[in-house]
């Protein structure tokens, strides 16, 4: 019979988190270095789903990459589109319709609630609650047959064009998502009872893994993790693109620091989100959803491009490097929660491992986008 | 002290509330589908994998001008044609779907400007067999028409 191992006071173990570990929510590997229940190091180890995004963007024609932007971040897949249009658009200089530009903005608004939603539902199930997660998935559901039946797919849409849209869309959309506000208001309310309120959810994150300013600043954080560690960014309000300037809304931020804090900060976005739904369904003016003059072959003048979007993960940006040619010269994809994971393995010291897994969910990782 | 009670106290309470919702949830009537006994129409602009349109004759509407091969980003399309004799436009002879490397972008769809492939509804295309999404859409076309 083996006798069980006994370790000295002061010795530590590796613990192995991943590549397959359902609290990583993907590919994503964490050596930790562990002592007792504590983290003394921590190294995340990323690339095991490495696909060549940047490389197949020089390879391909602008038009062929477009599907590639979706394959990033699987759960808000629009925003990335968005950011990638927007740049050739402006490198290239084609005029978007109005109307095409206000459906992009709903349509990466609902696609941020979905999103939100399902970080929401599995948040919590990291923490041990299993239920939220059907209600969140439930309402999720509504917001993917509403842009299924635009888009065509559920989950890795190709909508946006060069200049406007893949296809208009048609007054049930109008009537579903007018529908689903009111809905998700009352939802958002019950998961503030089930959820926030709880004893539970509350201890397990007040307090819990701060992340001061200056590690943000320092690791490039965005989204939720900066605006929970009281940074007040948001590319739609800092560097306004698209029509963002016309809505009104407010980006939450939170100066506690702590899980709770990002957690909150995610919660309030799917109300602003919705705000912003609600009124460019009042504001969609009619119109073309393409230029009258379809741009045919995208070929942008030599220059240095970059444009920087919010997604539903952070501030996404992309760098373009065109000769002129038919083909981007180098195509630098800067994601978000590449910059936002990089932050675990400094603010995780110290700290014991269910905490840790806590704090993980709390960044909102999306491991093929770190990857790409 | 005096905290510390109104700690257990709103936390129990929390608890509760909680209860509640699951509660009244678990009487709300069923959403799911049980998916393979019950199925679901797809919306009119579902993007399956792509086929063949046929004219009013039931001949594929390709005029094998090979947009919908340049266009994929992922060369799945091949197809070839060639002019019968006496015919002025080239006929259909084969066009092939390699649907293990379609990413369902619908580039193809768009680039043809003849209206000659469209989006099917097929979704229940699960198989363990690689050769089983290699699409032989002529062949295809033929088996709807009958």
């Amino acid at each position: 019979m083996n006798s069980p191992i006994l370790l000295q006071p002061d010795e530590t173990f590796i613990l192995n988190v991943g590549p397959q570990h359902p609290a990583t929510h993907g590919v994503l590997r964490v050596k930790m270095e562990m002592h007792g229940e504590y983290i003394v190091n921590a190294e995340t180890v990323i690339g095991y789903i490495h696909r060549m995004h940047e490389k197949m963007g020089e390879l391909k024609t602008y038009p062929q990459f477009l599907m590639n932007l979706s394959r990033m971040d699987y759960l808000g897949a629009l925003g990335y589109s968005h950011g990638h249009v927007l740049l050739v658009e402006k490198a290239s200089g084609i005029v978007v319709p109005e109307r095409a530009e206000y459906i992009r903005a709903i349509m990466v608004e609902l696609n941020r609630i979905a999103s939100h939603l399902f970080w929401f539902g599995a948040f919590v199930m990291d923490l041990g609650g299993f239920s939220p997660l059907m209600y969140a998935l439930q309402d999720r559901e509504h917001i993917l047959d509403m842009l299924e039946a635009v888009t065509g797919s559920r989950l890795t849409y190709c909508y946006f064009r060069f200049g406007g849209l893949y296809n208009d869309v048609d007054d049930d959309f109008i009537a579903a998502a007018r529908r689903f506000i009111p809905r998700m208001r009352k939802s958002m309310k019950k998961y503030h009872r089930l959820v926030t309120g709880n004893i539970i959810f509350r201890k397990r994150l007040e307090g819990i893994a701060p992340l001061s300013k200056e590690m943000c600043r320092k690791y490039g954080a965005s989204s939720a993790v900066a605006r929970g560690s009281g940074i007040n960014f948001d590319v739609r309000k800092n560097e306004p693109y698209s029509v963002y300037p016309e809505f009104d809304f407010d980006v939450p931020v939170y100066h506690e620091c702590d899980s709770l804090a990002r957690y909150m900060v995610r919660m309030d976005e799917i109300e602003q989100s919705l705000r912003i739904v609600e009124q460019g369904l009042d504001k969609l003016p009619g119109g073309p959803i393409m230029p009258d003059k379809k741009p045919k072959l995208i070929k942008p003048p030599a220059g240095d491009y970059y444009q920087a979007v919010e997604t539903a993960r952070g501030s996404f940006g992309i760098r373009l490097v065109s000769d002129g040619g038919k083909n981007p010269y180098r195509l630098k994809l800067r994601s978000p929660t590449y910059s936002n994971m990089h932050l675990f393995d400094e603010a995780c010291r110290g700290m014991m491992i269910m905490d840790a897994l806590a704090f993980m969910g709390s960044l909102d990782l999306v491991i093929p986008e770190i990857d790409r | 002290m005096v905290a510390y009670f109104t700690e257990i106290f709103t936390g129990l309470m929390s608890l509760f509330i909680g209860m509640g919702i699951t509660f009244k949830e678990f009487f709300k009537p069923t959403v799911t589908v049980s998916y393979p006994y019950e199925t679901l129409t797809m919306s009119a602009r579902y993007r399956g994998h792509i086929e063949l349109v046929e004219d009013e004759e039931g001949n594929p509407q390709c005029v094998v001008c090979g947009l919908c091969e340049k266009a994929c980003p992922s060369d799945c399309i091949s197809l070839a044609g060639e002019k019968p004799e006496g015919g002025k436009k080239k006929v259909l002879t084969k066009y092939k779907l390699d649907f293990t490397k379609c990413s369902l972008c619908g580039s193809c769809v768009e680039s043809c400007s003849f209206g000659a492939i469209n989006f099917s509804k097929d979704y229940n295309l699960a198989s363990t067999n690689k050769e089983d999404f290699y699409f032989d859409l002529l062949k295809r076309l033929e088996e709807r028409k009958k």
